[in-house]
């Protein structure tokens, strides 16, 4: 027998819930890609933390008789033109990516969260004026939409890191609410509304913990295409100024050399490739496990 | 702004008196809900300002511009079409076996690939290093403006003055670009197609077909029939999405087109350029999903 | 009813195992019998593996399944050995399957008689002139009063009994030898199902076809196949002539008879058929 079988009950929800993860891990992990992927996002973390430990050199550090250096034992990714050593700054830019993404996370999830469960739930006017709006935002299309907003707010990473969000969180808003109108009409919630529980209780406890499979995998999903659109913006001058080691900012920056010094643009290329490759993947597996339904 | 609107229009060396002036001019003085009602009342008169850089009314800019990325934009949906779509069906037809694997690991790339990263190695290495293909731009120095302009689309326009010589550069110049740009349509039109087809293999009357004994294409094909509605959809909806991609690949390649219009306004501060170009874009977007949903609800034989 | 030198049909000891997630179904297990020029009733519930024994015939079934038998055979040709071209020539042209709901075993973007006219020209080959011809002979056969009008429409615009009717004549029109009808009236009006069954009792008459008739229903199959198969979990049960019904032996036959409401004998209550574990390992 391939499948596997509850050992025993569960005793209380805290056992039921943790049961049901452990059974859903080791689901995952029959997926060799989405491991792959977790692995290169738990690696992603690893580097951005360790990254004063695992870089060679200052990523700062400009040595103008050094420049331009082919990849060799000193430096692994070669030198970029004021001399900087490419692997340290390609190691201290996934710390630029990590926040990011972070930050993205932070802001969408818990705003799109709410503007999507509230939407839901109420119904009506709220339901019609919140949709409404963010049927605006969805009108255009993401990158476009994240150029307006940083050409109303400055080039910066923070104000990247905002237009993104702001970018992001009509898509997740609008997966919340649909989840919630499946749930909003189910038994259980009318069971709780009878015992005398508030809107507020309702949606908290229940609710909300209905949506979150799904949209754990909306929002790693997500996370690849936030990288690319961070990427893009700091090919464009708009997201992290120099001399910040973003990947994006760095293929502009080697734009100019990459026909004589290759190494100029395949490394923050590749890193950018790999780590949203990783999302892909991951948020790929998360769906087959969480959410199989989603998916043919 | 990245650059401060009053500074693009008068130049960093003005005094403080032309800057004042200039500051009054264009109405920034004023509190923003003026400003703003300015500007819906000057785009209901169909007065979307002046581009500063280049001195013309946006509106004509953009007459200008758009074409190339239309251009762009259409042949990228094309080779999405021919490559997605067919995969797509090879990756149902064959699924859970290599060449379903396969497709999903390219479509997997597509997806996470920047485009723009691609752009440039594809330069370095198809045009530098190996000349197989043109440089920046839409024609090499030399054929600018050589065939006279019918549709913007100097493809086309090639084409009608049976101007071959022109006609061969502009491919050149515009196969990788376009290639480039379909990566993510192709990989969205491949998984699309695959889950339609999936869908429609699962139905009874596949069966019936195999039982009239059709050969395994045959059958295909009567599954593939049924999701014509479904694709013409989704392409109409890939097309809104290379709008967003032209934005950058026109950066990378030099193309004069509708995307590398809006980043130059953007990076000179120009807000008329930005804020018309966003609501073109914006407009085309709704345009192209409305026409979408009409298309379904027109075509679908069961709804009639 | 009828002893023939080389039977149409030949099954021995036909195997269908499935992978699925929850570990391995064997849907049919051992079934043997042979089918002549006759009509042969399969009478069985859900989930006891008449469907899967007539799809395994044709080598209809998923992927995920594996066909085992010691013997399958049509007009002495070995079916397992056959190759996948071979198949495909067998199909329609020799064998041909109806199937239950005409809703959707039919293509919906194709009209209906285009439909038949392909099954023809898969079959016997021809211009598309002559199987238009056949198609709309075939259609009037199966009792369509206006073939011409019928042929140019969607199945979505056709009712319940005239797909089916429209069913019949694609799978008849290749002039197959041997006919397996999977539940043809089960998705029917009672009203319309008579007269389904009236004109496919009336072809295979006139054709002298072989029939396999795989049903659920045990009033129906008996009066209108000459013999019957009764099957449960995945085995034949009881194999019998459709005459010799009343005296059935196999206690799940005689509960399913037993089950059966009969306006000539009013009872206080209808007996429940009750399964007894013994018959899952029941040899034929």
């Amino acid at each position: 027998m391939s499948a596997i079988y509850f050992t025993e009950v569960a005793h209380s929800p805290t056992q039921a819930t943790v049961q049901r993860l452990y059974f859903g891990w080791l689901r995952f992990l029959k997926n060799p890609l989405a491991v792959a992927g977790l692995v290169v996002v738990m690696l992603l973390v690893l580097v951005a933390v360790l990254a004063p430990w695992i870089a060679t050199q200052d990523p700062f550090a400009q040595d103008l008789t050094q420049r331009l250096l082919p990849p060799s034992g000193k430096h692994w990714f070669g030198t970029d033109q004021v001399g900087r050593d490419m692997f340290s700054r390609v190691i201290y830019g996934s710390r630029v990516t990590l926040m990011i993404v972070s930050l993205v996370v932070a802001i969408v999830a818990p705003i799109g969260l709410a503007i999507g469960t509230i939407a839901g739930y109420a119904g009506g006017k709220v339901d019609t004026v919140l949709m409404r709006t963010t049927d605006i935002f969805l009108a255009f299309p993401g990158l476009v939409l994240a150029l307006a907003f940083v050409a109303a707010l400055g080039p910066g990473l923070v104000n990247a890191v905002i237009a993104i969000s702001l970018t992001s969180c009509p898509g997740f808003a609008r997966l919340a609410r649909a989840e919630t109108l499946i749930v909003r009409s189910s038994d259980f919630i009318a069971a709780s509304r009878i015992q005398g529980a508030s809107a507020v209780r309702i949606v908290l406890r229940h609710v909300v913990p209905m949506c979150v499979p799904s949209l754990v995998v909306r929002m790693t999903l997500s996370m690849a295409g936030v990288i690319l659109t961070a990427a893009g913006l700091g090919f464009l001058g708009l997201g992290a100024q120099p001399p910040s080691p973003e990947w994006g900012a760095m293929l502009a920056s080697g734009r100019r050399f990459l026909i004589d010094y290759w190494w100029m643009a395949t490394f923050p290329g590749l890193a950018i490739l790999a780590v949203s490759l990783a999302f892909n993947l991951l948020g790929d597996g998360l769906r087959d496990v969480l959410d199989p339904r989603s998916e043919s | 702004m990245p650059v401060d609107p009053v500074t693009a229009l008068v130049g960093d060396q003005a005094d403080k008196e032309t800057y004042r002036a200039a500051y009054e001019r264009l109405g920034l003085d004023k509190p923003l809900p003026v400003q703003f009602g300015y500007y819906v009342r000057d785009i209901v008169t169909g007065n979307f300002g002046t581009a500063i850089s280049t001195g013309h009314p946006v509106i004509e800019d953009i007459q200008r511009v758009f074409p190339a990325t239309v251009e762009l934009a259409t042949l990228s949906l094309i080779a999405g079409v021919l490559l997605g779509v067919p995969v797509g069906v090879a990756a149902a037809v064959s699924k859970g076996r290599a060449v379903d694997h396969l497709a999903r690991i390219f479509g997997l790339f597509g997806y996470s690939v920047p485009h723009f990263w691609l752009g440039l190695i594809a330069l370095v290495v198809f045009y530098a290093w190996l000349g197989w293909i043109g440089g920046a731009g839409r024609v090499s120095l030399g054929y600018v403006d050589v065939v006279p302009t019918v549709t913007g689309m100097i493809l086309v326009d090639s084409a009608l003055d049976r101007n071959w010589e022109v006609f061969r550069d502009a491919l050149r110049h515009i196969v990788a670009p376009a290639l480039i740009l379909a990566t993510t349509s192709t990989a969205y039109l491949s998984r699309m197609t695959r889950s339609f087809m999936l869908e429609q293999l699962a139905q009874e009357y596949v069966t019936t077909a195999r039982i009239k004994g059709l050969t395994e294409w045959r059958v295909t094909m009567h599954a593939f029939r049924n999701i014509g509605v479904q694709l013409l959809t989704i392409i109409v909806l890939a097309y809104g999405g290379l709008l967003d991609g032209a934005v950058l690949t026109e950066t990378v390649f030099g193309w004069p087109g509708f995307g590398q219009y809006l980043t130059s306004g953007l990076l000179a501060g120009d807000m008329n350029v930005v804020l018309t170009c966003t609501l073109m874009v914006g407009v085309i977007f709704l345009a192209l999903n409305l026409a979408a949903d009409m298309i379904y609800r027109v075509l679908d034989p069961r709804t009639r | 009813m009828n002893a023939v030198p080389t039977p149409l049909l030949a099954v021995e000891d036909l195997h269908v195992r499935f992978a699925t997630p929850h570990g391995e179904v064997h849907a049919v297990r051992g079934v043997s019998f042979e089918v002549g020029r006759e009509r042969v009733g399969i009478v069985g519930e859900s989930g006891s593996g008449k469907t899967m024994t007539g799809r395994a015939i044709l080598r209809l079934t998923p992927r995920t399944a594996s066909v085992q038998a010691k013997r399958l055979a049509f007009a002495g040709e070995d079916l397992l050995a056959a190759g996948a071209a071979r198949i495909r020539e067998i199909r329609g042209r020799r064998i041909s399957m109806i199937l239950q709901d005409p809703k959707f075993s039919l293509n919906p973007v194709m009209r209906v008689g285009e439909q038949v006219a392909e099954a023809y020209s898969a079959a016997r080959k021809g211009t598309r002139a002559q199987a238009r011809e056949r198609a709309l002979d075939m259609l009037s056969q199966v009792r369509i009063r206006d073939p011409r009008r019928v042929f140019d429409l969607y199945p979505h615009q056709v009712s319940g009994g005239m797909g089916q009717r429209v069913m019949i004549a694609m799978m008849l029109v290749g002039e197959p030898q041997l006919l397996i009808a999977d539940e043809p009236t089960s998705a029917l009006d009672v009203t319309v199902r008579n007269q389904v069954l009236a004109i496919l009792d009336d072809l295979v008459e006139k054709r002298g076809l072989g029939l396999v008739f795989i049903s659920h229903d045990l009033n129906l199959v008996s009066t209108f196949c000459d013999r019957v198969l009764v099957m449960y979990a995945g085995r034949i049960v009881e194999s019998l002539l459709a005459s010799e019904l009343p005296r059935a032996k196999h206690p799940y036959t005689r509960g399913l008879l037993e089950s059966l409401p009969r306006l000539g004998q009013p009872r206080e209550r209808l007996a429940v058929l009750e399964r007894d574990p013994a018959w899952l390992e029941a040899t034929q």
